[in-house]
């Protein structure tokens, strides 16, 4: 089978897995205990004000009809309205979400400059107090809680030293928005006043972020590049001179890619789930914030909206996961099962 | 032929303590793992004496209401406070020591649940496949495509916020991991050799699942246990910052970083240490599940 084919069949099998994630979040949102349209109003509205709301948002419709109609919705744009912004929840999401993928993808970028060469380092002093030091970190990376990491990194960098602003995106005037990405679109403006404050605002947060993965990504290339560099051809490689780092940087390094690129991709789904608890820490103006407040004001369209948009981001994660192994082993594209 | 029976599983019980004996010095060799051990016995230590190790017991609402102290508020870390005290005056160290107990419940709940659930359904996914094997293993998929933290987030929603019913999100939430574990264990050993001759002498379906296949997958399940008890503790000190776990003034180490949280950076020690303790346990855990992956020498993802 052609790698080409093998990528559309990927693909498709992540259309099954959204529509059953779109139908099990409706259900929960739909059948656990608690009424939408009383949680939004609060105690003490009206049985009218109730009803009306309940009208409004099809709640007397039996669940199958509610679900075609947010379906049928949710392909025009229409992610039903939000109870707490009174826009549409799609353009809640839209306006939200940049500042979340600008925040998760910074920071996997930080975790794989630091944590590659971390695990090389390692994986090259195997047994060694780098070595140690390094698993050591990637321990502490993965056992630390990322919400009170935050609060550390803020008590110092911004409340002890100053360096760095504590909470929020931007100190100046926001460069007009065309991307919804702070860095691009000051760039776009040529303000670099703006583009500096920016990436001020990015620095902890996105640095928060990039602790667990930066771990994973240790660990993971400390252990591919150790199994690599134990091969024949690394031995014939040094044994004909060749100089141990340019062997370790231009040849084990390319073999020993794929497993670390699968955990980075891996890794980058899990981070939009961090991303809920950091971005309260640092009062950034993302999606997962949008999401807190929504669960703590019961506004139900947004959880739903909310929860799918985090659910496709992480499909699609796997589903490049899924595309590495096969771009790398072709063995995988073979196997058939297809899990 | 009794005689040979005899033989066969005395044999079979050597076998079986030679390769404990040898996990034992396996672990035993490896200090990080033992660093592990030890925090986890110190904290179930903690958490079980906790009253006797507590010196003010009742300002985390032991046999009763927190105590408060308003005249003792804020007051920094020094020897009568070693962690300091909360808004109301409480001992922060004695709240930290009976938040262990909350943490490990719900460690071993969620995991509890998770594992009671999964396992069977991998089990079956696995072995007897076919029609509901496939529908459970799609099912499973939905479940992990979403990253557990929020899918708890929307489970805990319409439940009333509460350390209770973050409990339940999470283990709704956490079970679809160990079936997924358990039915590759079971595709992988159901075709080997042994489990074709427990077929071919006649043994019932049941009797393959539990006394052939199920000891296989014991030692990734046990890996899984510990690692997931930190992930789990984390996951749910999470729900607790995000106030959708236990309710101040309940001494939940998440719940109290929140509530520290307001009075950053002057009285730093108030979210510091809860964070402390709950770094510490995940530590452990991790130390532990790290130590056993390489003794048992599994890989679980």
């Amino acid at each position: 089978m052609g790698f080409k084919s093998y990528v559309i069949r990927r693909t498709l099998a992540g259309i099954p897995v959204f529509i059953g994630l779109s139908i099990l979040i409706f259900t929960l949102a739909r059948v656990l205990p608690g009424d939408p349209a009383r949680l939004a109003l609060g105690p003490r509205a009206s049985e009218e004000a109730v009803q009306s709301l309940r009208e409004e948002m099809g709640l007397h419709d039996p669940i199958v009809v509610q679900y075609l109609d947010y379906m049928a919705g949710l392909f025009q744009g229409d992610m039903g309205i939000s109870l707490t912004t009174n826009r549409n929840v799609a353009a809640d999401l839209l306006y939200f979400f940049p500042a979340t993928f600008e925040l998760i993808t910074v920071g996997m970028l930080i975790a794989i400059v630091l944590g590659i060469p971390l695990g090389i380092i390692a994986g090259q002093n195997k047994d060694e107090a780098e070595d140690n030091a390094s698993r050591l970190f990637a321990f502490f990376g993965v056992s630390m809680p990322a919400f009170w990491a935050a609060i550390l990194l803020q008590l110092l960098f911004a409340f002890h030293l100053g360096l760095l602003p504590a909470t929020g995106r931007i100190g100046v005037e926001a460069p007009p928005r065309i991307t919804g990405l702070m860095l691009v679109d000051s760039l776009v403006a040529t303000d670099f006043e703006a583009f500096r404050s920016a990436l001020a605002h990015l620095l902890l947060p996105a640095f928060t972020l990039a602790l667990a993965p930066m771990a994973d990504i240790a660990r993971m290339t400390r252990s591919s590049f150790i199994e690599e560099f134990n091969k024949d051809y690394v031995h014939a490689l040094h044994s004909s001179g060749i100089p141990g780092k340019l062997i370790a940087y231009k040849y084990v390094l390319k073999a020993s890619f794929a497993s670390t690129l699968t955990i980075i991709a891996l890794d980058y789904g899990f981070l939009i789930g961090s991303a809920f608890l950091i971005e309260i820490v640092f009062a950034w103006p993302g999606m997962a914030r949008y999401g807190v407040d929504a669960i703590l004001a019961n506004d139900i369209n947004a959880i739903i909206g909310v929860t799918l948009v985090v659910g496709v981001v992480f499909i699609v994660a796997n589903l490049v996961v899924d595309i590495l192994y096969g771009y790398f082993d072709p063995r995988v594209r073979y196997g058939g099962d297809e899990e | 032929m009794s005689s040979l029976t005899n033989w066969v599983q005395s044999e079979a019980m050597e076998n079986r303590k030679e390769s404990a004996r040898r996990i034992a010095y396996r672990f035993r060799q490896n200090p990080l793992s033992l660093v592990g051990l030890g925090i986890i016995g110190g904290l179930v230590f903690v958490a079980i004496f906790a009253p006797y190790i507590a010196r003010h017991p009742q300002d985390a609402g032991y046999m009763g209401e927190p105590a408060v102290d308003f005249a003792n508020r804020f007051a920094e870390p020094s020897l009568a406070h070693p962690f300091g005290t909360d808004q109301a005056g409480r001992d922060i160290l004695s709240r930290v020591i009976f938040g262990t107990r909350y943490s490990l419940a719900l460690g071993l709940f969620v995991l509890t649940f998770a594992i009671g659930i999964g396992v069977p359904v991998g089990l079956v996914a696995g072995y007897v496949g076919g029609f509901v094997g496939q529908a459970l293993m799609r099912l499973t998929d939905v479940f992990l495509s979403v990253p557990p933290l929020v899918l708890a987030l929307a489970v805990a929603v319409p439940l009333q916020p509460s350390l209770r019913n973050a409990m339940i999100a999470i283990a709704v939430v956490w079970w679809p991991w160990y079936a997924r574990l358990v039915y590759g264990e079971v595709v992988s050993v159901r075709e080997e050799q042994f489990v074709e001759a427990s077929r071919g002498i006649g043994a019932s379906r049941l009797r393959i699942i539990f006394r052939e296949i199920l000891p296989n997958v014991m030692a990734p399940i046990t890996v899984k246990f510990s690692l997931d008890m930190g992930y789990a503790i984390l996951i749910g000190a999470g729900l607790g910052f995000l106030g959708l776990g236990a309710q101040p003034p309940t001494p939940e180490w998440g719940t109290m970083i929140a509530e520290g949280r307001a009075y950053l950076p002057a009285q730093w020690w108030y979210s510091t240490f809860p964070g402390l303790a709950i770094f510490l346990a995940v530590l452990g855990f991790n130390l532990l599940g790290d130590g056993l992956r390489d003794v048992l020498d599994v890989e679980v993802d």
